[in-house]
């Protein structure tokens, strides 16, 4: 290697004084790079921006006008580039490795689908201009529809819930309008011990109460323990399936003619319909109402933390409980119904959970990735997620331990009885993994399982990729073994932060940057 | 399949490794008859230049706001987004990330929402920020159950002039539990009225600045007379560009404020996805929903951020939860702050003075017109205008001319007949003074035909 002098590089005096003996006068250690706030970089007379002159004009802003200073610090577009590309490069992403966290379906997102919604016919639209002037648009969310339908066995779909847990709402709603017109006043959701948060979140918005049903020794539900549980206060049941342990409810039609034989209704988390796409209807099952994150199944790239949506799909029984507005195929070609009204379709709805009608450049997203996959594909992606994730528990369980039996769907979990005396505990043993150049997996969900380490590969990892995250673990479980503590405790020692203090941001919040004294 | 790595090789070779002889015995679980034994009933796969012509097609049979003179609002408005926002977001670091629940490589992601907190603190003049909602009228409809937590009462009075949209999604959020939402006929706002409305009950009263038909109010004397009675001010913000020229609702004494950030970095996109705000005072911050990101040390003392708070969210708290949000609008986040960082103080006041001047020149233009008035005492970029006919056939006659008005009011308030003959105009920097020409022309036909 040369240098600018046009010398040989001293290998060993570069190696000897490679990583922490460098010091630089920047703070950057070569292309890792440090950034400012926006605040300290920019000023408020700096501009990205050039925008037309205002001429003379008489206010008409009726004398509330804002005089004193905002405080918006601006940079200039060379600036404003370098700043967000290099705060870009402090991001893991599944653009760089595999993403193994269990039950977020961190899968490939494909860039047509970007370039698609940017089309201005669909990108350029507004919510609110006539409806004839949409008709693409609206063909658009009836095509989507008619997928989510076909695929999940459904007569009805909700599209406007903007997410996950929006779309739960819905479901619920529905439920307990489903419950008012039958006159009956239940007051209790039942919910797995190993739901998400959001389900009991939920329920709760809608005034109901939780009652926690345990799992068994195989991580499914205890059906004679729902059975005890069910009786007239019960209203439904919020069940994840496959469940948030990775594992198909062996008893879901049981579970469903049980919740139905006690008056109930059958709420399906549909967070893990990867693993299923294609191979099972959740309507063959007597599913009442499932969201569909279109961010996992249907990779909708999830952006640092959204946009998701979640349209709900419903059952014939809850159907005309639906959430305006939709589409409907009017004389004209489609039209929307955007109210409730005391007759016609929307007499029974629930009302309205959103302005406008949803996450419309995520529906278009997702029915890319559905039409770039087809009835063939769709199903080829819940057998190679099944697969990628059977394989990785293949390979690990010796090493580590698995908290299931197999078959597993399309994520794996193991506890942390491997590591006992070890000093190692599942936080760290993930931070570790950052070192290795992997996002840990999902730690401590669910929390049926002590220490939970859930890995989900997803489809679109190979298998040499899986094969080299499996050697990456089955490293550190070598080193956890031998007592090499100090390479866990301290982990993460190569990302852009070493571990953050996350008790101190907590206990004196310091959320807003505000001008130094 | 050009998003499927697994050969057939590969897939023996683990199933194989796994003891198994077809994927089907990895489905064993599924009740027999529940796994399907055929394909579902819909197209194979396509090629990439397939689904681009599916696209495309579908895209054809619209109208694409910037192919016309456009002139809709009513809560989503079409602003210029510079093109380096929508490169910046693209990157796949940012693009293609989780949530930042590993802050250790999720600094990109935390260090912009901290950005974005700060900015809309500023521009809302609130302590601070929470890093999303879905967009404005479901932040609204959180805001409601936050002041029902800060105050421990359950009377939300809704003004008239609040964007119809957000008070049915007010009602529905309140409808299940025993929260009361009490709505003011619709139109003029009346400040005694409002006042009189506060009782010891009442958790909060909401309210929107530019109001839903485009006034413009200082709500001051409205926080002094609901704080007198311990209830909080909510403000509603649809157009976040008007804070660039009008009082900020903190000024006013605002205790929340929620909007819709659409307008700034994030295009039309057919209603969705757009990010709502949620801004509030220090004081009540634990009761805020969603995510926030605060900043705090490494181990080896450098700066960084996290996300923080954490045991207000359902992942922590579960039914106790402060809301059921998860997954909130983080890329529109990142276009918001993004294009904001853009503009700065300079260009987030200039172009809120492009947006209004150009409105006044408009809403002259048109009052101009026999028969045609402008309703409102004050505006920002969107006001009211009184037609000599039906707004919703006028604005479907427009359309046919390739010129898009406006939103009748009739079609968010079908049941009102005092909406009939009225047109609700935005007005951006979009807009040319040849669209501008292009409308009165058209409507001046219209009016005297």
């Amino acid at each position: 290697m040369l240098n600018n002098q046009g010398r040989q590089t001293d290998i060993n005096t570069a190696a000897a004084l490679s990583n922490n003996n460098v010091t630089t006068h920047s703070g950057n250690r070569g292309l890792d790079q440090e950034e400012l706030l926006i605040y300290e970089i920019g000023n408020s007379q700096t501009c990205g921006v050039d925008l037309e002159e205002v001429g003379e004009f008489k206010n008409r802003l009726g004398g509330v006008t804002r005089d004193n200073e905002i405080g918006l610090a601006g940079l200039s577009e060379p600036e404003c580039m370098r700043h967000y590309t290099r705060l870009s490069r402090k991001n893991y992403a599944i653009d760089m490795g595999l993403y193994p966290l269990g039950s977020c379906t961190m899968k490939h997102n494909p860039r047509i689908n970007e370039k698609v919604v940017r089309l201005p016919g669909l990108g350029d639209i507004h919510p609110l201009q006539p409806v004839s002037t949409v008709q693409g648009a609206l063909d658009l969310m009836d095509t989507l529809a008619h997928w989510l339908k076909t695929l999940t066995g459904m007569p009805a779909v909700a599209m406007s819930p903007k997410a996950g847990a929006h779309g739960e709402l819905c479901g619920v709603m529905a439920i307990k309008a489903a419950l008012d017109k039958r006159g009956e006043n239940r007051t209790v959701i039942l919910a797995p011990e190993s739901a998400h948060g959001t389900n009991p979140a939920t329920a709760a918005l809608c005034g109901y109460k939780i009652k926690n049903i345990p799992s068994t020794k195989d991580g499914r539900v205890d059906l004679q323990a729902l059975k005890d549980a069910l009786g007239p206060d019960v209203a439904g049941i919020m069940l994840t399936n496959p469940n948030t342990c990775g594992l198909f409810e062996r008893d879901i039609i049981e579970i469903a003619d049980a919740v139905h034989a006690a008056g109930g209704y059958f709420y399906c988390d549909g967070a893990n319909f990867n693993a299923i796409v294609g191979k099972v209807r959740p309507g063959d099952l007597g599913v009442d109402a499932m969201h569909i994150n279109l961010h996992k199944t249907f990779s909708t790239p999830h952006g640092g933390g959204g946009p998701g949506a979640g349209p709900v799909v419903l059952s014939e029984a809850l159907a005309p409980f639906a959430p305006v507005p939709y589409v409907v195929h009017g004389e004209d070609g489609f039209d929307l119904v955007e109210h409730v009204t005391d007759d016609g379709c929307s007499k029974d709805s629930f009302g309205r959970m959103t302005a406008f009608h949803g996450q419309m450049g995520m529906n278009i997203r997702a029915l890319a990735f559905m039409m770039s996959h087809g009835t063939d594909g769709l199903a080829r992606v819940a057998e190679d997620s099944v697969l990628n994730a059977n394989y990785v528990m293949a390979s690990l369980s010796d090493v580590m331990t698995a908290s299931f039996d197999g078959p597993c769907m399309h994520e794996c979990l193991f506890d942390d009885r491997f590591l006992a005396d070890t000093g190692v505990a599942t936080l760290d043993f993930a931070k570790a993994m950052i070192d290795e150049g992997y996002h840990p997996m999902t730690m401590y969900f669910p929390l049926v399982v002590h220490g939970a380490m859930l890995i989900e590969p997803t489809e679109s990892e190979s298998k040499q990729s899986v094969d080299q995250f499996v050697g990456s673990l089955r490293h550190l479980v070598e080193q956890a073994k031998s007592g090499n503590k100090d390479l866990f405790s301290g982990a993460p020692y190569l990302a852009p932060r070493k571990r953050l203090d996350e008790t101190r941001a907590a206990r004196s919040p310091v959320l807003r940057w505000t001008k130094p004294e | 399949m050009r998003y499927l790595p697994l050969s057939q090789t590969d897939r023996e070779a683990m199933l194989a490794k796994i003891g198994v002889s077809h994927v089907n015995d990895l489905f064993k679980d599924v009740p027999r008859d529940a796994l399907l034994k055929e394909h579902v009933d819909l197209p194979t796969h396509m090629s990439e230049m397939e689904v681009e012509r599916e696209f495309n097609g579908f895209a054809n049979k619209n109208v694409p706001a910037g192919s016309v003179p456009f002139f809709v609002g009513a809560g989503a408005y079409r602003h210029y987004v510079p093109s380096s926002v929508d490169h910046l977001i693209q990157r796949g670091e940012f693009l293609t990330a989780y949530t930042p629940y590993q802050p250790e490589i999720s600094q990109g992601t935390l260090q912009a929402l901290y950005e974005f907190q700060t900015q809309v603190a500023q521009i809302t003049g609130m302590e601070v920020s929470n890093a999303s909602m879905y967009d404005g009228s479901t932040a609204c409809g959180e805001a409601v159950l936050m002041a029902r937590r800060a105050t421990r009462k359950k009377k939300a009075i809704l003004s008239g002039t609040l964007n119809p949209q957000y008070v049915e999604v007010v009602r529905t959020v309140t409808k299940y539990t025993d929260d009361v939402a009490v709505v003011n006929p619709v139109g003029t706002y009346f400040l005694d009225d409002l006042i009189a409305q506060i009782d010891d009950e009442t958790s909060c009263v909401v309210v929107q600045n530019p109001d839903f038909f485009g006034n413009i109010q200082d709500y001051t004397k409205l926080a002094e007379a609901a704080h007198a009675k311990k209830a909080l001010l909510v403000v509603v913000v649809t157009e976040v560009v008007s804070l660039g020229a009008v009082r900020s609702p903190g000024s006013m004494g605002a205790d929340i404020v929620v909007g819709e950030g659409q307008s700034i970095g994030n295009g039309l996109t057919f209603g969705g996805p757009y990010v709502g705000l949620l801004a509030t005072r220090q004081k009540f911050v634990r009761t805020m929903p969603g995510r926030v990101c605060g900043e705090t040390v490494d181990a080896d003392g450098k700066r960084g951020f996290v996300l923080t708070l954490s045991t207000r969210e359902q992942h922590i708290r579960r039914e106790k939860a402060t809301s059921n949000i998860c997954t909130n609008a983080g890329l529109c986040t990142l276009a918001f702050t993004i294009h904001m960082t853009l503009l700065g103080e300079k260009g987030f006041r200039h172009l809120a003075q492009l947006n209004h001047a150009k409105a006044v020149t408009l809403a002259d233009k048109l009052d101009a017109i026999d028969g045609v008035s402008v309703l409102n005492d004050s505006f920002f970029n969107e006001f009211t205008v009184s037609l000599p006919m039906g707004a919703a056939e006028a604005v479907e006659r427009l359309a046919d001319q390739d010129v898009i008005a406006g939103v009748p009011l009739s079609r968010l308030y079908p049941d009102n007949p005092d909406m009939t003959n009225k047109l609700l105009v935005a007005v951006t920097e979009t807009v040319t003074e040849d669209d501008m020409d292009r409308l009165v022309a058209e409507l001046k036909e219209l009016a005297h035909a």
